[in-house]
């Protein structure tokens, strides 16, 4: 059985029977983040809001609750994948 | 995650807390958590899993691959002013060392309890030789810190 790579699903930008509207919504998407601050080292970080699991509980963590503490914040490829 | 999860108390000494952040919706967080992270930490993972579906956090941090859909290994050790002291960044394949996380946080501790008088020189731990910067150093660091003897 030939192995497909395994991607993610994401919206054409257009409704079913119309063609792809991907290309516009890239741009959009470019437009979009230059407005967004980035990550720098020795800048202050980007503050973001999420859903979260935490002791039990599905919560919502907010990096700016933790001004006054150090925080490690790690991303990482996926749940139940191998490193 | 599982070797922060098990080594969580070293950090809490520290003061750290920890959001791990990765694609993967809260609901798969806690499935993971019950059925293979509890089992390999010894524990229930005792810090903040966060979800960024649509990847806009990691976007915004540099660690999004549009490609792939996921979060590439992305480490960020931010002070309480909120400032981001350190990153690293891996490829998928390769694990961190949570103990060299441990160590830069305690440098970056040290320096600035010492508001800055006192720096970390390379393989610092607590204890080992730092510098003091100033106009007496300039040139002279080879007398005070040697690679050899002190890293």
């Amino acid at each position: 059985m030939a192995e497909q790579k395994a991607g993610c699903a994401r919206p054409t930008g257009a409704v079913v029977g119309e063609p792809s509207r991907q290309e516009k919504s890239k741009e959009q998407l470019i437009e979009k983040e230059i407005n967004m601050v980035t990550a720098k080292v020795g800048a202050k970080a980007p503050d973001f809001e999420a859903p979260a699991y935490f002791r039990g509980e599905f919560t919502t963590v907010k990096l700016s609750d933790f001004l006054g503490k150090w925080v490690m914040v790690c991303f990482y490829p996926g749940d139940f994948t191998f490193v | 995650m599982s070797a922060v999860a098990a080594n969580y108390d070293k950090l809490q000494e520290l003061g750290v807390e920890v959001i791990s952040v990765s694609v993967d919706s809260q609901f798969v967080h806690k499935v993971w958590n019950d059925q293979e992270l509890s089992k390999m930490a010894e524990r229930d993972v005792p810090f903040h899993m966060a979800s960024d579906g649509p990847g806009n956090v990691g976007k915004v941090y540099g660690v999004y691959d549009e490609a792939a859909g996921v979060e590439l290994r992305g480490r960020f050790i931010i002070d309480p002013d909120g400032v981001i002291q350190a990153m690293e960044v891996m490829t998928p394949p390769v694990g961190r060392q949570l103990s060299e996380t441990i160590r830069q946080v305690q440098a970056f501790q040290h320096v600035r309890a010492t508001k800055g008088a006192e720096v970390c020189p390379a393989g610092w731990t607590p204890g080992k030789k730092v510098l003091k910067p100033g106009p007496a150093l300039v040139g002279n660091v080879w007398k005070e810190w040697s690679p050899l003897k002190d890293h």
